[in-house]
């Protein structure tokens, strides 16, 4: 029983969060901002596995976050709602709860592939190079999303909300928060069980010395093409969570800029820890919010204490260390690896 | 004979690439450090010259009492802006880069505070200026000359002068001077440099001083051929500049001119041929075809790794 405390605890505090909103306690305002938490937490963490544990420099996780939001959302309007491409809707609104998930699936599964344009030239280049090709992938992203006029072009693309609605129809919670929720413990499960994993231990062993890790009979390729595919699709379900939360997506929220915010909450964390990404991305986001009423003296000291921050403690909120390790006691309450 | 037009205008725009992309490959070269901020470096010195020429000048409110003659206003706008800009590139190595480098953090911990800096500088000038747009006095009288149908301005000849003049002047103080030459040890072996008794931190300096000036320069220039400035001019450029400096090779000041006027023609050929939405998609494809073709760049050497 002692074991499992803290997955019990989790759960526990999930399906509070969800009675809570569902009962009105919580406004839309604060679930906006846990849905919102939830996907940073999925970016954070995704990007964490390429630029923290694989030690590369991917500044373009935003490229990867817009394929996947554009897929999904795309899947969903064509399944659940009128649209201008197919007309009526391919599917009845009681299928919605096979459906959202089948989109949400696309949208990672798209972004996973869109992963290989940096996976593969990854095999041979290294460092800032990489960096550009990853930075050069987002601007391509969003330069070819702006000229595909069927799904809107600059204006942006709506009418995900229907699959809410349909949604809705079938039982009246806060479906999308749930879903949140469950891809956001999806996904740090699966990078956990992956890093602990035999076969995920290529991926530090990489970061340290390829040419060893090489020599180790680690399949190097294989390995940056699964971390890089992993970490973008993990990005694509998070952009497909972002555009069903919203109800709307434009490709300039998915610039650079969004690619940066996520690089911050990486290193903000500490490199190379799940926990420290995990809980920087969640400061992150009540940081955001917390600051609003600066306007726009907001992105001048939300820079600067970051700057203050790296200044005193270069390492980042964590290090390279988890929760588990700065408090062995922590492990006496989980069993999971 | 459209096509002169074209490449004129692509040597143009070019030539603002290849300034900026100097000073990130300057400090690439001897730091191994991406300067994330040099993009906003280059925007304040665009805002630092309007501020200079317009006081100079007499104009708006902050009229100094002086009245000059555009061609000495810009005569003295120029070195102004110039070593006011590189001071805010020193200020940023000074209390951002230089106690991170001493306290041995990860390289990427610096080009995140780069980022953070540059952003505090977009954010700043924006919360201070207010977000309405500044339009550059007139400086020079514009002359056009007419080629047939090509059309050549003296604005479009300086902007291509100075930076062909910027690149001789930093090749020759890399290659042939002093600084020069502990500027490459530096980039050769950080640890060994110091005791042979070259004063590693002034190196460093001088690198800043060098890089951010010339983005002042590149500010100046950009101002007089654009009129409009806005806090986020330099975000888009900057990153763009960065990326023709790693397509020429980052280090490396042939790699830096090369990049930028490569940027600049791939950019202004999409225009001319396809509709100019398809502009980033052309150009950026173009780019990373290159980088998959040739992984260290044009003029770039791979590094050897040791076991």
């Amino acid at each position: 029983m002692q074991k499992h405390f803290i997955t019990i605890g989790l759960f526990v505090l999930l399906a509070l969060i969800t009675v809570l909103a569902q009962a009105g306690v919580l406004s839309p305002y604060h679930v906006s901002v846990l849905m919102f938490m939830g996907v940073n937490i999925i970016l954070a963490s995704s990007l964490n596995l390429v630029n923290g544990y694989m030690g590369e420099f991917s500044c373009g996780h935003g490229g990867f976050m817009c394929v996947g939001a554009y897929v999904s959302a795309v899947c969903s309007v064509l399944m659940f709602s009128k649209n201008q491409i197919l007309g009526a809707p391919l599917l009845p609104p009681s299928l919605a709860l096979l459906g959202f998930p089948l989109s949400l699936l696309a949208g990672s599964a798209a972004a996973a592939v869109a992963g290989l344009v940096v996976a593969v030239p990854s095999f041979k280049t290294r460092g800032d190079y990489l960096a550009i090709i990853t930075l050069a992938a987002n601007y391509i992203v969003i330069s070819a999303i702006n000229n595909m006029e069927i799904i809107g072009g600059p204006r942006g693309f709506m009418g995900m909300n229907a699959t809410e609605v349909a949604m809705k129809g079938l039982a009246d919670i806060p479906w999308v928060l749930m879903w949140v929720m469950a891809g956001t413990v999806f996904t740090v499960w699966l990078l956990r069980r992956f890093v602990s994993s035999t076969l995920g231990k290529g991926v530090p062993a990489i970061c340290q010395d390829e040419i060893a890790a090489e020599i180790m009979s680690v399949d190097t390729n294989r390995m940056k093409l699964i971390a890089f595919m992993l970490s973008s699709g993990l990005a694509g379900l998070a952009g497909g969570l972002y555009a069903q939360i919203l109800g709307y997506v434009n490709p300039q929220s998915f610039d650079i800029m969004r690619s940066t915010e996520v690089m911050v909450m990486v290193y903000l964390g500490g490199m190379g820890s799940l926990s420290g990404a995990t809980l920087s991305a969640i400061l992150f986001t009540v940081l955001m919010e917390a600051l609003r009423f600066l306007g726009v003296w907001k992105w001048v000291v939300i820079p600067l204490l970051l700057i203050l921050l790296m200044q005193f403690r270069p390492e980042g909120i964590m290090g390279n260390k988890e929760l588990s390790d700065l408090f062995p006691k922590l492990r006496k309450y989980y069993s999971f690896k | 004979m459209e096509i002169f037009q074209h490449i004129l205008n692509a040597l143009q725009f070019g030539s603002f690439y290849a300034l900026i992309a100097l000073g990130y490959t300057l400090v690439y070269g001897v730091l191994r450090l991406i300067n994330f901020a040099h993009g906003d470096i280059f925007m304040v010195g665009a805002y630092i010259a309007y501020f200079v020429a317009v006081s100079l000048l007499g104009l708006g409110g902050a009229s100094l009492g002086l009245h000059l003659d555009p061609t000495l206003a810009l005569a003295v706008t120029v070195p102004v802006t110039m070593i006011l800009t590189s001071l805010v590139g020193v200020t940023l190595e000074r209390t951002m880069y230089r106690p991170l480098r001493r306290k041995g953090a990860n390289r990427l911990y610096v080009v995140i505070t780069a980022l953070m800096a540059g952003l505090i500088l977009e954010n700043g000038n924006l919360a201070l200026l207010g977000a309405s747009r500044k339009s550059f006095p007139d400086l020079v009288d514009k002359v056009v000359w007419n080629f047939g149908s090509v059309s050549m301005t003296n604005l479009k000849v300086i902007v291509i002068v100075a930076s062909v003049a910027v690149f001789l002047l930093l090749q020759f103080i890399v290659t042939r001077t002093k600084i020069g030459m502990a500027m490459r040890g530096i980039s050769y072996d950080k640890f060994a440099i110091p005791l042979m008794g070259i004063p590693l931190d002034s190196i460093i300096v001088v690198t800043f001083i060098l890089g951010s000036g010339m983005a002042g320069l590149a500010g100046i220039l950009f101002a007089m051929s654009y009129p409009i400035l806005e806090p986020y001019m330099g975000a888009l450029i900057g990153w763009k500049a960065f990326i023709a400096a790693v397509v020429g090779g980052i280090g490396d000041i042939r790699g830096a001119i090369v990049g930028g006027f490569l940027l600049g023609f791939i950019e202004l050929g999409v225009v001319a041929v396809f509709p100019s939405t398809l502009r980033d998609l052309f150009a950026f494809s173009v780019l990373l075809i290159i980088l998959w073709l040739r992984p260290t760049g044009i003029y770039g050497v791979a590094q050897t790794t040791k076991i």
